[in-house]
């Protein structure tokens, strides 16, 4: 269902250009422009108030932007009423009918689709089966767990086979076991139904496992969109690399060669490739640091000051010489780690030095 | 003190519901007699009467007076849900006037009742304002006789119950989650079908409320027929009325208003069936 046949131009299934929605002054979008392909799977990461949720409901039409365009399979969408849109919405509350079956709730949107009752039942036995609802088709939603909720929720959209489904955080509302074994779920759904999935998240995790590509939002702007490898890899702004979490964000001044020399380091970085101008910090991943005596140029001194124990791998924060705390991740193969307090010398490659957008 | 706290409501229904009732259901089987009070327990020497409600049940002028006031108060519950619903849904989504219209309903009740019911009468009368203004236009040449009709004693009727019917539409109105509607359209309602399908049988407890809410009151009204109704419409308030002040026959008014009471038992255990079922 990937139309990536070999020279064929394939619109996109989803193409936004410039979305820009106000309230009062604040932008919750500011510029939006994204495509999103026919049976790809994109996750919208970003805090609250990043606009990533503003976004899903512009595509579902619940609110229209200021300026740009909305168009699915090249046909605009923003002149088309929510009820008219062949894009569905899984809500965050997952907005079951509380006074309605599981059956009835998941029949719901065919029956607005007029379809003969034969097909109808069809469908919804189809739905109930692939989300393993068997046996709950007569409950009422509040006489079911949340897990099996989300999963009503996720039928009553897919039974209409949309070709774009939209997903205000999925897993938001299940527990941690829940949510792991619910992700895969999702993603074989995804797979099956061949639509493309749009997901909303704040949880980074849940969208690097997800997700084909994540796009990344901070005030109401994408700072980068990228398959998850890539994001984790090679964030492009401090934001992201920050946000994502697990990234030591260097800060200092460019050389006049392209390294960065940090005061808080007390060494100077130097990446593979001269940093573009005006970058002033770069990322570091804590598991691209190694312990022992220097190789290369890549190499600063410091002393350990606490250690987290994570199972396969022990987390260290080094203080480094000029001041600044180093998140090294030493694994378990590797030996004992050094213990609090000890003196030692971390060192690195240039090509883990990401360089990192204002 | 959880003790006195668990005992309290206990003790507030034995003093103000249990035994006022009792009290009614002794005297709806006393005799009338002279003296005060105006009648003779069924320990006083005569034993239980059973002729009181026996009357009530055969004689077409009780059982008349009972079945048009629950016609009446139906009659004008049906109307204040009417008017409520639409009120109530519209105030829970008026935004930033949703206080003020909410205080507009609420407002009538800082005028005294019977100053609001004269009122009424100013306007409705021969001489009132709505004659005079109707007069004035040249539409009538004689006054249209509008105060002590069936329909002057149901605008009373409404207009004094009306906003017992909105506060419980109001208040579940508020806490509909907005996202069962837009999860509606989503799945291909319009706007129309959204609101009949999924925002109108949420609201069905809170209208069934409403309309208990006036039903109960408005079957036992006694100052609003007195005043804006017609002659005829005697319904069981004012012949309570009238027996116990005017016959002062306390046995057979007591009779009455247990009737009544046995009669508004049955619509609230429908309700609340109803409210469990749904």
């Amino acid at each position: 269902m990937t139309g990536d046949g070999a020279g064929a131009v394939t619109p996109p299934r989803l193409s936004l250009r410039g979305v820009t929605r106000r309230f009062d002054s604040v932008a919750a979008l500011d510029g939006v422009t994204l495509d999103v392909a026919p049976g790809e799977f994109l996750a919208l990461l970003g805090g609250s108030g990043s606009g990533k949720s503003t976004l899903l409901r512009v595509v579902a039409g619940f609110e229209r932007p200021d300026s740009g365009t909305v168009m699915l399979d090249g046909a605009d969408l923003l002149g088309v009423p929510p009820h008219r849109r062949p894009v569905n919405m899984m809500f965050q509350s997952y907005a079951l009918f509380p006074h309605m079956t599981v059956a009835a709730n998941i029949a719901y949107g065919l029956k607005r689709e007029g379809r003969p009752r034969a097909e109808i039942a069809s469908r919804v036995a189809e739905a109930v089966s692939m989300l393993r609802l068997e046996g709950l088709e007569s409950r009422r939603p509040h006489a079911l767990s949340g897990g099996q909720r989300q999963r009503v929720a996720l039928a009553r959209a897919l039974v209409k086979r949309p070709r774009l489904l939209l997903l205000d955080e999925p897993l938001g509302a299940l527990d941690a076991n829940l949510r792991e074994r619910t992700g895969f779920e999702l993603r074989a759904i995804q797979r099956e139904s061949g639509a493309a999935f749009v997901m909303v998240t704040h949880d980074q995790a849940e969208a690097l496992a997800l997700a084909d590509r994540v796009a990344v939002m901070d005030r109401g702007r994408l700072v980068q969109v990228a398959p998850p490898r890539e994001v984790y890899d090679r964030p492009a702004t401090r934001f992201v690399a920050e946000f994502l979490g697990a990234a030591n964000v260097i800060t200092g001044t460019r050389t006049a060669d392209g390294a960065l020399e940090s005061p808080g380091a007390a060494c100077t970085l130097r990446p593979a490739a001269p940093l573009p101008l005006g970058v002033e910090a770069v990322a570091l991943r804590p598991e691209r640091v190694r312990i022992g005596p220097a190789i290369g140029e890549n190499t600063a001194a410091g002393r350990v000051e606490d250690a987290a124990f994570r199972g396969e791998s022990t987390l260290l924060l080094v203080r480094l010489a000029g001041g600044a705390t180093l998140r090294v991740l030493h694994a378990e193969e590797d030996g004992a780690p050094p213990p609090p307090g000890a003196e030692l010398r971390v060192s690195w490659d240039a090509a883990s030095v990401v360089p990192l957008r204002a | 003190m959880r003790i006195a706290l668990r005992l309290l409501p206990g003790l507030w229904l034995a003093l103000l519901v249990a035994a006022p009732l009792a009290l009614v259901a002794v005297m709806a089987l006393s005799w009338q007699a002279e003296g005060v009070p105006p009648y003779s327990p069924p320990w006083g020497g005569e034993g239980i009467n059973p002729e009181n409600l026996r009357l009530i049940l055969e004689d077409p002028h009780y059982r008349d007076s009972l079945a048009q006031s629950l016609v009446t108060a139906t009659l004008t519950a049906g109307l204040c849900l009417l008017l409520a619903a639409p009120m109530g849904i519209a105030i829970a989504r008026a935004g930033r006037w949703r206080d003020a219209l909410l205080a507009a309903v609420l407002l009538p009740f800082w005028t005294g009742f019977l100053i609001r019911l004269g009122a009424w009468i100013g306007l409705l009368r021969d001489e009132g304002w709505i004659n005079g203004l109707l007069r004035a236009l040249g539409l009538v040449e004689a006054p249209v006789p509008l105060l002590y009709t069936e329909g002057a004693m149901l605008l009373g009727m409404v207009h004094a119950y009306l906003p017992f019917a909105v506060l419980p539409v109001f208040a579940a109105a508020t806490r509909l989650d907005p996202a069962l509607e837009q999860a509606a359209a989503d799945l291909g309602a319009t706007p129309g079908r959204a609101f009949l399908g999924i925002t109108l049988p949420q609201l069905f407890p809170a209208m069934a409320a409403a309309f208990l809410l006036v039903l109960i009151p408005a079957a036992g009204e006694y100052v609003i027929p007195e005043l804006l109704g017609p002659p005829e419409a005697t319904l069981v308030g004012r012949v309570v009325f009238q027996e116990f002040f005017g016959n002062r026959d306390w046995p057979v008014a007591s009779a009455l208003a247990l009737a009544l009471l046995a009669l508004l038992i049955l619509p609230i255990l429908l309700f609340q069936r109803l409210g469990r079922e749904g």
